[in-house]
């Protein structure tokens, strides 16, 4: 007898985990814009057209220009824990800017707004319940910017890059490229080159910014990569907390997204950086999806500050991203917080560095990898305290739950410690969910799904509780449906 | 290629004819192959995935000698190098430089177990049965040494035989230039045998040396193997060591790595769990003052179900020492119900000192429990501070500490004299003192 409801139980799993590998993809839909698109191809004169439609001033091309130059030095690098396949950047199109039909910013284009609608994230200011300014960006171009006016009364700058460049060039100049140069990578030089439009942020000394800033970013042309950059400053004794989202059609093709987030944290400032990424993951024979392969690094310059960061990745065919922190001040704080979750074949190789160079920093790094499916989730990290900097501190957690059998899960850290007053600790675990909590679920009249739900989001509540509150809710959500079913 | 690997690739084509001359059939097959191996091959350099922290071209550029004509350089006599542990009886070989040579209590234990060198063994088809099996020419140091070596020694415990004595191992380093000694082992631990061997490093003189050794180990099924290798040579000697070893079903395997005095070592351990119900302890420690280097780089790799594994680390690092440790646990797809643990614990006491290290977890199974932990910090200050209070002196109570923190490596010993002498060692290694038998005539 219990063999048999042995048997029906394992059915009923398989059924449910059938279900959800079919699920669709929420927010795979397609917009109807009529898109101006650049023909496919990289090459210098593709540079300077890119340029040239978004009217940049000369010093900016000259970056572009060197970057793409090194960027043509370079090879795709391949030491990631994920099967990259070799990517052809000439079949890609490197802008694509939606048209819309009114010129005037402030008023939003009807069929902008239905999408953004579509995605649950209205651009209306008076319809927000929260206040929270979002920046929209669609493919290249970034299609409307709230709340702007009422930042600027603090003389908090919230606008796109392509804006920052001809309203607050002096920013940008002094800023763009310090903390990630274009030398850094293949994609970051990449970026350099292309990039298209992405958020600025100057939150000026003293002010603490009154509501979260929030871009939204989504890709909807086809056969176009979307290399956006973002830049966000907080000078001495500022206070941000800023989040970024991202969605993209279905689609049998890869698509490429590279970016670039450069942070700088003054002088007893604070910046919170929230990420909810779920880019288009694929089907789930593995078919189409985004490359995600992005470079995130902040620093830490003036002494007291802090750089948060929080993710939650659950999109995405392979995920290529390591947000950093450089602890350059003294008495510096850095966080990480991820749960990075892969199903079918999805492939995930993230993580972070804490660079301790100021004395007495402090950084703790939390990751959560769950991987279900065939897919791969790797943890690859590194910490590394320089030998002035005295007194520094880490803890590293970083958990894996496997929920099938053909998934894997691994994790790479690397510490090196070049002092005798710094104390680093890294703890990794790697596990299925416990059999006996289920049963105790079970038991209670929860159903084996409902109870897997629970303990992952049980498992995933540290990092959670750390985004804010209008992502939290909508990171569970997606969590939880991500996880329908996948019980093994 | 390196300009510091191409010199014995270059002996090698030299003097092949002088080097084949002696060695027997198996080496010589296998060393066409670690030839064609190392054909164009370069050598990872500093700073690359698998060596953080350590530099193989450094440690090959000197122009070290190679015995190629097999003399016995030493003229000590085995008579007069004593490595007692208290109150154990232990058959004892030495391997001068890389010169085996048996000392009159060697063969007297009445056992089946034999160990003799390569060129002289009465086991001829365990030699080309095993030879090269286990170890892969992928790694450089190990198709280095497949392409040099011309000698080594063959541990031999046949089906179902226990050995009543532990076998002793002596490798010294004694010769009058500067030299590198191609060592190789070859250990076969037969279905239901047990074995417990005893592996130690020693240097007379001050002259600069090299240990390039490979060390194979094929571990049958429901056998157990106890393997203790302690290093105490000198500061100018340095040491590229891999250990392979191949575990079949419900084996039972203890390694136990232990670096007390060295100059640059990088020991690789790699251990495939081939069948199912092994249980594998994989042991090590370091103690590391002024400029010693100390590097474990390590793998357990588990490819059959229901295997237990644990693996303990611990370093305490002083004055300009660098210890550097990489580990990883690999389990493969379809091998459920695996228990596998990693620990790296790490005191570095001077701020000169440096510590690397790398844990890593790579899993491809579900139903599995596999975790790490890794931490670089100092003493408890506010035991020392307990201790103080108590009328024990800083040094003495810091003393004290070390010792408690290594007691975990300490207590994986699993012959009880062993255990106290470590104990032992450790203490006077940690007071500084010379680590050196009461007997033995070579006091330096």
């Amino acid at each position: 007898m219990s063999e048999n409801n042995n048997i029906k139980k394992k059915q009923d799993e398989e059924s449910i985990i059938n279900q959800a590998a079919n699920e669709e993809y929420r927010y795979g839909f397609v917009s109807d814009f009529e898109t101006d698109v650049i023909p496919k191809g990289l090459n210098e004169d593709v540079v300077r057209r890119i340029s040239s439609l978004k009217n940049e001033p000369k010093w900016l091309l000259e970056f572009r220009l060197k970057a793409f130059r090194h960027w043509q030095t370079l090879k795709l690098p391949k030491w990631g824990k994920v099967n990259m396949p070799d990517i052809d950047f000439q079949a890609i199109s490197y802008y694509a800017a939606p048209q819309t039909k009114t010129n005037d910013k402030k008023e939003i284009d009807p069929e902008l707004k239905k999408t953004f609608d579509k995605l649950g994230i209205p651009l209306e200011e008076q319809k927000r319940l929260s206040g929270m300014a979002v920046d929209a960006v669609v493919d290249s171009v970034s299609v409307h910017t709230s709340y702007r006016e009422r930042l600027a009364e603090l003389g908090v700058i919230f606008c796109s890059i392509s804006e920052a460049v001809k309203d607050y060039p002096d920013l940008v100049k002094k800023y763009m490229g310090t903390v990630v140069p274009y030398t850094d990578n293949f994609f970051a030089a990449l970026n350099s080159a292309v990039f298209s439009d992405g958020s600025f942020v100057y939150i000026p000394k003293g002010v603490r910014c009154p509501m979260e800033l929030s871009s939204y970013f989504r890709i909807n042309a086809a056969q176009t990569g979307q290399f956006e950059r973002t830049l966000i400053v907080a000078d001495d004794d500022s206070y941000v907390s800023y989040l970024e989202g991202c969605t993209a059609p279905m689609r049998d093709e890869n698509q490429l997204h590279a970016a670039i987030v450069e942070i700088i944290v003054e002088e007893r400032a604070e910046v919170k950086y929230s990420t909810v990424q779920n880019w288009y993951p694929g089907d789930k024979d593995g078919k189409g999806g985004i490359y995600n392969l992005v470079t995130k690094r902040g620093i830490c310059r003036g002494d007291h500050s802090k750089l948060s960061w929080t993710q939650v990745e659950t999109g995405s065919a392979i995920t290529w991203k390591y947000p950093s922190t450089i602890l350059k001040g003294n008495n510096t704080v850095g966080e990480f917080y991820s749960v990075a979750l892969t199903r079918n074949y999805q492939m995930a190789d993230t993580g972070t560095k804490m660079i301790h160079l100021g004395k007495n920093s402090r950084s703790t790094i939390v990751s959560k990898g769950i991987s279900a499916g065939h897919s791969e989730n790797s943890y690859r990290g590194m910490v590394k305290v320089a030998p002035d900097a005295t007194n520094c501190r880490n803890y590293t957690q970083c958990d894996s739950l496997l929920l099938s059998d053909t998934s894997g899960a691994h994790t790479f850290p690397v510490i090196e410690v070049g002092n005798d007053s710094s104390i680093v600790e890294h703890e990794a675990t790697t596990s299925k969910i416990n059999e006996d909590q289920i049963f105790y679920c079970n038991q209670r009249g929860i159903s084996t799904e409902d109870a897997v739900g629970l303990i992952v989001n049980g498992y995933a509540r540290d990092v959670m509780k750390k985004l804010p509150m209008e992502f939290a809710v909508e990171a569970q959500r997606l969590l939880s449906v991500s996880l329908e079913g996948s019980v093994g | 290629m390196n300009n510091s690997l191409k010199q014995y690739i270059d002996l090698h084509d030299e003097q092949l004819a002088a080097i084949e001359r002696l060695a027997p059939a198996p080496l010589n097959e296998l060393r066409k192959k670690a030839r064609q191996a190392l054909d164009g091959a370069v050598l990872p350099r500093k700073g690359s995935d698998d060596y953080e922290a350590t530099d193989l071209n450094t440690v090959l550029a000197p122009d070290y000698g190679v015995n190629v004509n097999h003399v016995d350089l030493s003229r000590e006599s085995t008579t007069k190098f004593r490595c007692e542990v208290p109150n154990l009886s232990t058959c004892l070989y030495y391997v001068f430089n890389d010169t085996f040579r048996p000392s009159e209590t060697a063969g007297k234990s009445g056992d089946n177990a034999c160990v003799e060198s390569f060129q002289a063994t009465k086991h001829p088809e365990v030699l080309a049965k095993y030879y090269g099996t286990v170890a892969s020419l992928d790694n450089p140091c190990t198709a280095l040494n497949t392409m040099l070596a011309q000698d080594g020694v063959l541990i031999y415990v046949p089906k179902g035989s226990h050995t009543t004595r532990p076998i002793q191992l002596i490798n010294v380093f004694d010769a009058n230039a500067q030299l590198m000694a191609v060592r190789r082992v070859l250990i076969v631990i037969e279905d239901d045998a047990q074995a417990q061997i005893l592996v130690c490093d020693h240097t007379k003189g001050d002259k600069q040396y090299l240990s390039l050794e490979t060390v194979e180990v094929i571990v049958g099924r429901n056998a157990k193997l106890d393997y203790y290798h302690m290093e105490e040579s000198g500061m100018g000697t340095n040491r590229l060591s891999q250990l392979w070893l191949r575990q079949n079903e419900s084996s039972n395997v203890l390694i136990d790595g232990i670096t007390l005095t060295n100059g640059y070592t990088r020991n690789d351990y790699q251990i495939d769990v081939d069948g199912a119900h092994c249980d594998t302890q994989l042991l090590g420690m370091a103690i590391a003052t002024s400029d010693q280097h100390v590097d474990n780089h390590t793998l357990i790799n588990h490819s059959a179900p229901r295997c237990q594994s644990n693996e303990m680390f611990k370093y305490v690092l002083n004055d300009n020492a660098v210890g550097a440790f990489a580990g990883k646990i690999l389990v493969k797809p379809g091998c459920p119900k695996i228990d596998a643990y990693q620990g790296n614990r790490n005191i570095v006491a001077s701020p000169t000192a440096r510590m690397y290290t790398k844990p890593q977890l790579e899993i491809y199974t579900d139903d599995v429990k596999c975790s790490h932990g890794s931490t670089v910090g100092q003493l408890d200050q506010e035991a020392l501070f307990y201790m103080q209070t108590r009328g024990i002196s800083l040094p003495i109570a810091q003393k004290l500490l070390m010792q408690a923190f290594m007691s975990d490596v300490i207590d994986g010993v699993r012959l009880d004299t062993l255990r106290d002498r470590l104990r032992h060692l450790v203490e006077m290694r940690l007071s500084g003192d010379a680590m050196i038998c009461e007997s033995c005539e070579l006091k330096k």
